[in-house]
């Protein structure tokens, strides 16, 4: 097997395939470049899961930028709504409680032009929306429920977020408790700081008095006992920088799946 | 060169007497290289994807019928198995430890790159004919006669013939399509379909499934017949005799270097 013939074709191979990676890893080059000015890459991108990570959370950028979750009919509204366990409230959360959280606040500051500290009566007297989601937990149980609150794209318009804006953080009460989403979850018609459930308050179990509901990514994206949003054009200052405590605790920051 | 030569060298003494079909076929790969690289990077994944499934189960070992399901709502069944939360009661008495980051993330990373596999594999069989030389039975097998002595022979646990080294058997084929255009495209779908951003898109892929737990199961049942496919896959390469199938799926050549000279 070894002729000069079959050697002059593994020479020839061995050109083109040396040409086609070539030109393989300039095709990715070009297309990481793209990718990151249209905002294709998350967070997370480095590390040995990057390459699964960028492409789904790219896909899905592509794919369902606009699109709206699944609303169910009342019908369908889990009876009773599962709440899962959080850990004992602090006695700072237990203070708001005591007053009936009549003195919570949501401080909205950062990139914004008029940085706002919100009280939940000035969110409430804001036009409400209210929708039927499910929410799933990464574990692999779900519920239906009706949400109500205010979009979180009219509270960034009161505050006026500047344009350069491209990441929302949201923080917790509980310590270490933090994600962030991209404007394009950010903007979404369906991303909701809820204040109400079933017709009723929200209640402690599932995030009351304020939870930032984001229907098209699973549970830890939404963070209950909302008590400050800062918009940025980075993520940086935060954590390990990767954009939310779930990512820093191994967690895929994007969780559309 | 080698084909001529070979042609020329006396059988050993030792060959069965249907390898005079063999030495023709020696200057090809039994399998391409294409299927041959394709074979081991869908083996990886898949059993990525086995082992991260796994751990994303255990998390919360019940499973539901429908749209929604949680510990308060009834259950389809159990797995009789520890968790790795404490939602689940499983009278363990204990919590495994949480290993769902890493197991997620490797999850769909070894999904992205099985289905890409996968793609360029089909796409591939189109232009190769491997789809109809290897994997459609050819039209004289398609007889019950046929798939008969095909399968009492498999039942008897028969060793299979030299001829067999060289092409898939009936029942292989039909397995191997089984596996290629219905159980993968399945567990892809129901896969997806537990994807919160995906359905908002396509909603029909859950809706037709009849909820997003209905897809979390079927999703599991799937995964199972993947592995029960495995597992036979696995122990019909023993059968058949294990280094000659794997030294076909590695190098291309069933024979070792010197059964071949």
């Amino acid at each position: 097997m070894t002729n000069p013939a079959s050697r002059k074709l593994s020479r020839r191979k061995l050109i083109v395939g040396g040409l086609a990676a070539t030109a393989g890893v300039a095709g990715l080059g070009v297309a990481a470049r793209i990718a990151q000015k249209y905002g294709l890459v998350p967070p997370d991108h480095g590390g040995i899961y990057g390459l699964g990570e960028t492409l789904t959370y790219a896909s899905q950028r592509l794919l369902t930028r606009h699109s709206l979750a699944r609303e169910f009919p009342k019908s369908q509204i889990s009876q009773p709504p599962f709440a899962n366990e959080v850990e004992p409230p602090s006695d700072q959360f237990k203070r708001f409680q005591a007053g009936h959280f009549a003195d919570w606040r949501l401080d909205v500051d950062g990139m914004v032009a008029r940085p706002t500290s919100f009280s939940l009566d000035q969110l409430k007297s804001y036009p409400s929306q209210s929708q039927i989601t499910m929410l799933q937990c990464e574990e692999g149980w779900s519920y239906i429920a009706e949400w109500i609150g205010v979009p979180l794209s009219h509270v960034l318009d009161v505050v006026g977020a500047l344009p350069q804006a491209r990441y929302v953080f949201y923080f917790s009460i509980e310590p270490d408790t933090w994600e962030t989403i991209d404007m394009a979850e950010a903007l979404h018609p369906q991303t909701l700081l809820t204040y109400g459930m079933n017709g009723d308050e929200l209640p402690v179990g599932h995030g009351g008095p304020l939870r930032l509901r984001v229907p098209r990514q699973v549970g830890y994206k939404n963070v209950k006992f909302i008590n400050h949003l800062t918009v940025s054009d980075n993520l940086k200052g935060f954590g390990k920088g990767l954009g939310s405590a779930s990512a820093d605790a191994g967690y895929a920051w994007y969780a559309g799946i | 060169m080698a084909r001529i030569e070979s042609a020329q060298v006396p059988l050993p003494t030792c060959a069965p007497s249907s390898a005079a079909s063999v030495p023709a076929a020696t200057a090809h790969p039994r399998h391409s290289a294409l299927v041959r690289i394709t074979h081991w990077i869908t083996t990886l994944c898949f059993l990525a994807l086995l082992v991260t499934g796994f751990e994303i189960v255990i998390s919360h070992p019940r499973f539901y019928w429908g749209e929604t399901g949680n510990v308060r709502t009834p259950a389809l069944f159990q797995i009789p198995i520890p968790a790795s939360r404490h939602l689940v009661q499983t009278g363990y008495g204990y919590v495994l430890p949480d290993q769902n980051g890493w197991s997620r993330y490797l999850h769909f990373q070894a999904a992205w790159i099985a289905v890409l596999t996968g793609l360029l594999y089909v796409i591939s069989m189109l232009f190769t004919g491997h789809l109809r030389k290897d994997l459609l039975p050819n039209r004289s097998d398609l007889s019950w006669r046929s798939f008969s002595t095909t399968l009492a022979s498999h039942l008897r646990f028969a060793k299979p013939s030299q001829q067999e080294a060289w092409s898939y058997n009936l029942l292989q084929r039909l397995s191997y399509l089984f596996v290629i255009f219905v159980l993968f495209p399945s567990v892809i779908w129901t896969g997806l379909a537990m994807s919160p951003a995906f359905v908002s898109a396509f909603p029909a892929t859950v809706n037709l499934l009849g909820g997003q737990q209905s897809a979390r199961t079927l999703h599991f049942f799937v995964s199972l017949a993947l592995l029960l496919f495995l597992l036979v896959h696995v122990g019909m390469i023993f059968l058949a005799g294990f280094s000659s199938r794997m030294r076909a799926m590695i190098s291309g050549q069933p024979l070792t270097h010197k059964e071949r000279t």
